[in-house]
């Protein structure tokens, strides 16, 4: 592989009609390596879940599908109601906590970006704060199941997320370069501070909120903490967390009644589970790859 | 006094400033600042309330590992008991193996993920304008959407004991296979690879940005002068890295004492045979707390490292801050 990058530099250099410098065909040569490692992974899964099961029991895994077959997605699709449904909650909590968040961040963002608001200082202080200090897992656990009663509910995987300080401060520093004259005309004009939030403030800060749009859809997405801690009801499994169990027992996918009586894929149909379950988001999350960049190195170092 | 008026000098009667008594303010302004104070309030209250109920009843909450919490009496009804869950904690071996694997582990990969990152970012320097640098990053970047359970199937398909990859290679070489998910001596370096994995991508990308903003007038002198690109890297980039390299490490350093619950508890597989080296105060918390059914427990391990914790955080911003305030968190 690495010759083919090698190959593939020298066209490049012959195009810029620069010297070959051997520097960069070294560098080339390791980031493709890097590269590759960091894809060999999934390659691996995906292989495994289009192998033979016999072949994977006497082979072991390979990096490329043994004996082709697609039979562990059948099987996993006859009977897809599970993933449609953990793909149905992580979706829902997704699109509820994405949007919520968005909105209540933001409302909290803007009036502290605002210089002449008076509470600015104590209240900035107050969302920061919690940056810094944490009462961690155990007061969480307790207050969510004792106090909150949000044991198997669907608020429990939605709301602990939506207001994050760090989003709030990034969502402050981008309304604070808004145009101050445009707000202070509107103003005068007589709009009130909810009419200048929501039809100038909000449709001028698109390229922020899109970025710590796709911040929030991540971290839903991938979450299975919240459902580690609150959820012990199997029709609101979350994706991650229906892979976890998949994993910890694999006697999870075999103890579904609908498939007793066919042989059970187990090797393959659980890596071909995992593939199912982040390959649509993975390939989303990649094609968006360019604003994770620019959140990254806008709040980056802070992140 | 050195301005004085005229009309003094020339010793005519001084018109004496008659104090003029301002209307009283109201402490929130006049009515229409009072208006705007009272919207922008209501705006961000929804918000506050949420950070209320979700981040500071928690920090309320840690009084429990001062009580023996019983479920049936709730936080204010149980009853106190002193320093005796701490006792209890730090009476056994695990304290200490908790803290020493924390911040054992997360010195490692602050070490080697910075050392990684930095790198990567200089290679990917090199070849900026090349059309294959932006396919090295999306591979490089691609590990920063998985998650850790994800992980843990990946590094379960290279080590698991019978068909796992790594054992095929080792049995290819001759070499014994080894029984991964039972050698705890293993762990280190596992967890090490998998850390690394999953965050030189992102890691690379802040030191790129980095270097990408160092005036490219350095370079072109250091060239003239016939500096090679070793020397280039050695007196140009780092030191001008350094700031951010010094920050981003004390950054880290604050955060020394939490570790990554996810790759700590799914990429081992909560597997008791390998806790000697996986096992941290994040993951010994929630076990205690959900599997153990010991709260006092968790609860005075969970007070420790949000207290030490802070403390590193305050401590780390305080340095920050002292080499430049604009990469501090306040």
């Amino acid at each position: 592989m690495a010759l083919v990058e090698t190959r593939n530099v020298s066209k490049a250099t012959v195009v810029t009609r620069a010297p070959r410098d051997p520097v960069k065909i070294g560098a080339h040569i390791i980031l493709a390596i890097i590269g590759i490692l960091c894809v060999v992974p999934m390659m691996l899964v995906v292989a495994v879940s289009l192998s033979d099961e016999r072949e994977i029991a006497v082979n072991g895994y390979r990096l490329w599908p043994v004996g082709f077959t697609t039979f562990a997605y059948t099987y996993i699709l006859q009977e897809p109601a599970q993933i449609l449904r953990a793909y149905g909650v992580t979706a829902g909590v997704t699109a509820a906590g994405t949007l919520g968040g968005l909105l209540l961040c933001s409302m909290v963002a803007y009036p502290l970006s605002r210089t002449d608001y008076r509470l600015r200082k104590p209240l900035s202080f107050y969302v920061f704060f919690t940056l810094l200090f944490s009462g961690g897992m155990v007061p969480f656990y307790i207050l969510m199941t004792r106090y909150l009663g949000l044991r198997d509910n669907m608020l429990a995987l939605i709301l602990p997320y939506m207001v994050t300080a760090w989003y709030v401060l990034i969502l402050r520093t981008s309304f604070s370069q808004l145009p101050v004259d445009l707000l202070d005309a509107a103003r005068i004009d007589g709009a009130g501070e909810w009419r200048i939030f929501f039809q100038m403030v909000l449709p001028l800060s698109k390229p922020v909120l899109a970025t710590i749009g796709l911040f929030f859809v991540l971290r839903y997405w991938n979450d299975w903490f919240l459902a580690l801690l609150f959820i012990n009801d199997h029709t609101l499994y979350p994706l991650q967390y229906l892979l976890y169990v998949l994993m910890a027992n694999i006697n999870f996918m075999a103890s579904n009644p609908q498939t007793t009586g066919m042989p059970i894929p187990a090797q393959s149909a659980r890596m071909a589970m995992a593939v199912l379950a982040f390959g649509p988001a993975l390939f989303t999350f990649l094609m968006l790859q360019k604003y994770f960049v620019r959140g990254i190195t806008i709040g980056g170092l802070k992140g | 006094m050195s301005q004085l008026p005229a009309s003094q000098l020339s010793g005519a009667p001084v018109p004496v400033p008659i104090p003029v008594r301002k209307p009283r303010s109201h402490w929130l302004g006049s009515q229409r600042e009072r208006q705007t104070t009272l919207s922008l309030t209501l705006m961000a209250l929804p918000g506050l309330i949420f950070l209320l109920v979700f981040a500071y009843l928690p920090m309320i909450g840690l009084v429990i590992a001062f009580k023996d919490y019983r479920f049936a009496d709730g936080i204010l009804g149980s009853a106190w008991v002193g320093f005796d869950n701490f006792q209890f904690l730090f009476g056994t071996d695990t304290a200490w193996r908790i803290t020493r694997n924390t911040l054992g582990m997360n010195s490692l990969f602050i070490v080697t993920g910075t050392v990684a990152s930095l790198a990567i970012a200089i290679l990917m320097n090199e070849i900026y304008t090349s059309r294959m640098s932006k396919y090295y990053q999306t591979m490089l970047f691609f590990p920063y959407f998985i998650s850790w359970v994800i992980v843990s199937y990946f590094v379960f398909g290279f080590l698991n004991g019978n068909t796992g990859i790594a054992n095929q290679v080792f049995d290819a070489l001759g070499w014994e296979p080894v029984a991964w998910y039972r050698a705890p001596e293993h762990w280190p370096g596992i967890l090490v690879l998998a850390h690394l994995w999953n965050s030189v991508g992102f890691g690379s990308i802040i030191y790129l940005a980095g270097i990408l903003g160092i005036d490219p007038a350095y370079f072109e002198a250091a060239k003239i002068d016939g500096a090679g690109k070793w020397q280039q890297i050695r007196y140009i980039t780092l030191p001008l890295l350094l700031p951010i390299i010094i920050i981003l490490v004390l950054l880290a350093i604050g955060r020394i004492f939490n570790a990554d619950f996810g790759l700590f508890y799914f990429v081992p597989r909560d597997n008791p045979l390998l806790y000697s080296t996986t096992d941290v105060i994040d993951t010994f918390v929630y076990r205690s707390l959900t599997q153990l059914g010991n709260i006092s427990m968790a609860a005075a391990a969970g007070f420790y490292q949000s207290i030490v914790g802070f403390v590193l955080v305050v401590f780390a911003n305080w340095l920050v801050q002292r080499i430049n305030r604009d990469y501090s968190l306040y």
